[in-house]
């Protein structure tokens, strides 16, 4: 959207909110619009010559600065924001009935009402043309796991878990602190600060065997940032292992599901991608999972690895099914 | 100095919600500051259009009708262009928070910010930044989203090439879009499918190449009522039957599985355990996956996929 474009909601949108606020400090009123304080007297030096037909002294909308503070003290008439655009109804009230369908993790309670009131408010423009299920899948020891992180997150105190790597096929016993719960693609993930690890840490709350709640509280050190979600989850890292490989139709989900790049499509239903992945024993797994619906192309030596496991499997099978 | 487009559109929609009247747009030429800049009567014209669908375009409900002069004459109504009111207790605006940063996409987060503003301008407190203690998050990074949207927002059929895994090919379809779904993450497209002139959904991660669309705006409408979530969640789930299966597992190995499953044997060099397997027809890639590491004892059917898994990987079958 370019800057005018969001310049005249935001003019129409600013007397009725100063009008609600009288002596609004600037600076927050600039930064509840997401503008600097500059752009944001700019505004009012324009919304200063705007008024009614007239428009002498007593029609135009009249502001008065105090200090650092503004008031309105003539609206012009203008005195509610414009109703909602459809779009601005859809993403509002789509994301809140998603929520609403999340029981136990939010307050669907307060969503309910928080809906009830908007769908009201908005009058006629009703959401449409989109969707939202969070759908979060958990069996019941995972909700257990999660109401216990979550109350550990609400009360800001450091937990003691036991936690599964799927990376390094380990379980081990951690002490974190708690930032926030985040619900990314059907999966709940605890994002923490590992004090084994010595940093943020997303454990997904499926893969937590079990939590104790210490007599301390969570204290993430300050340069604890919690991670930017809006590139996926999993962003691409040093130290990070390529692979190329090539899917047989049966594996195309592989490249919907993992993180790759380049992906070729090779016409005969088959596709090439490159893989990057951190861990060369989970790789191996997930290719040996495969069978003969996934090619490693490179490096040779994961192939090797891969072929040499399950040769080492077929001969294991043999040997204690026939004993 | 020329008078600012922004400060002529502000004037205008002041004078058209002050006024019962229908005014006519000579009227609204003389009246609203800036429009006596156009040179002729073309230019006010073409500046006068510009300024309308401008306004439309935001959402502002001009009204046409007859005024007490000759021609059309434009009003706004207070009541279509106001907000209604609406006060949140502090947990409901806590929750209007969460749901505006629910949205990782550059077109769902921009509309949620622009419908918080106008809460704000209503009186009422989100503060975006409050901590939460749980945040779904919902992401839309397949490159076909944002045509698919503009296309079910404008009610326009859409042509794009679809990939099936099995048979594997690349076909064009073409769709009247009813909705953008997103499901556990994944989004689909709903809607009537031309070709099998039938309902279906589309996976975005399998569309190859570009959304075209079809037709003018305003050509497709969904059905009244439609339930657009239950349709891809009913596509996609049904319950599985668990199954038990019994396993050998080499010592100090295979935690994974391990901590699914509970030891019944203990032996010298590994554990015969036994699993409730929840999703029976992944769960041979999943045990092949710890290759020597794990041995299926029962059932022969489990047992003889992890085979054919491994055997794959050995032969390398083309």
């Amino acid at each position: 959207m370019s800057a005018s474009n969001e310049r005249l909601p935001r003019l129409l949108a600013l007397v009725p909110y100063l009008l609600n606020r009288p002596g609004i400090p600037v600076d927050e009123a600039a930064a509840d619009f997401g503008i600097t304080p500059k752009q944001l007297r700019k505004d009012l030096e324009l919304l200063w010559m705007c008024g009614l037909p007239g428009y002498g002294p007593g029609d135009l909308i009249d502001l008065s600065f105090e200090g650092e503070t503004i008031t309105v003290s003539f609206d012009a008439g203008m005195n509610r924001p414009l109703r909602l655009t459809a779009a601005e109804a859809t993403s509002l009230l789509v994301a809140l009935r998603a929520l609403a369908d999340t029981p136990g993790v939010v307050d669907t309670d307060a969503v309910q009402r928080a809906l009830a009131k908007i769908e009201k408010a908005v009058g006629d423009a009703q959401p449409a043309g989109v969707a939202v299920g969070l759908g979060l899948r958990e069996r019941e020891e995972t909700a257990e796991i999660r109401d216990a992180v979550q109350e550990a997150v609400r009360r800001e105190r450091a937990l003691s878990i036991r936690y599964y790597s799927q990376a390094h096929d380990q379980i081990s016993d951690r002490v974190v602190d708690p930032m926030r719960l985040l619900i990314v693609e059907g999966r709940g993930y605890l994002e923490a600060w590992c004090r084994s690890a010595l940093g943020v840490r997303l454990f997904r709350l499926d893969r937590i065997d079990a939590v104790t709640e210490l007599d301390e509280p969570s204290a993430p050190p300050p340069h604890a940032q919690p991670t930017d979600t809006s590139e996926g989850l999993f962003q691409p890292e040093d130290g990070q292992h390529m692979a190329i490989l090539l899917l047989e139709p049966d594996a195309h989900w592989v490249a919907e599901y993992y993180p790759v790049d380049l992906v070729t499509e090779l016409g005969d239903g088959r596709t090439r991608v490159v893989m990057r992945y951190a861990d060369t024993s989970w790789m191996v797994r997930l290719l040996l999972g495969l069978g003969g619906e996934v090619h490693v192309e490179q490096p040779e030596s994961l192939a090797d690895h891969v072929r040499e496991r399950a040769e080492a499997a077929l001969r294991r099978a043999d040997h204690l099914l026939s004993t | 100095m020329a008078i600012a487009r922004a400060e002529r559109l502000v004037n205008l929609v002041l004078c058209l919600l002050s006024t019962r009247q229908f005014l006519t747009a000579e009227r609204i030429r003389a009246i609203v500051p800036g429009y006596a800049d156009a040179p002729t009567d073309e230019a006010f014209f073409r500046m006068f259009e510009r300024d309308k669908s401008e306004l439309r375009d935001l959402g502002v409900p001009l009204e046409t009708g007859r005024g007490p002069e000759e021609g059309d004459g434009y009003r706004i109504a207070r009541r279509d262009y106001e907000l209604g009111d609406i006060d949140l207790e502090p947990d409901e605006a806590a929750a209007v928070a969460l749901a505006a940063r629910l949205w990782d996409s550059p077109q769902l987060t921009g509309a949620a910010h622009g419908a918080l503003i106008k809460l704000r301008a209503a009186g009422v407190d989100v503060d975006e930044a409050a901590p939460a203690a749980v945040e779904p998050k919902v992401r839309t990074s397949e490159p076909a989203f944002p045509p698919l949207l503009a296309a079910v927002q404008a009610g326009q059929a859409v042509k794009f090439g679809y990939r099936r895994p099995s048979p594997a090919q690349t076909m064009e379809r073409t769709v009247e879009p009813w909705g953008v779904v997103a499901w556990r993450g994944r989004w689909y497209l709903v809607g009537h499918d031309r070709d099998r002139d039938a309902a279906r959904c589309f996976r975005l991660s399998r569309f190859v190449g570009d959304v075209t669309t079809l037709g003018k705006p305003g050509e497709v409408r969904s059905p009244d009522g439609i339930d657009l979530l239950s349709f891809v969640a009913r596509t996609e789930f049904a319950p599985q039957p668990s199954s038990p299966a019994r396993l050998w597992v080499a010592k100090d190995r295979a935690f994974g599985l391990r901590r699914h499953a509970t030891v019944v044997d203990q032996q010298d060099d590994g554990d015969v355990v036994e699993i409730d397997l929840k999703f029976p027809e992944s769960a041979a890639k999943w045990i092949a996956g710890f290759g020597p590491d794990v041995v299926v004892i029962e059932p022969e059917i489990l047992a003889k996929s992890v085979r054919e898994r491994l055997l794959g990987v050995v032969e390398g079958k083309r």
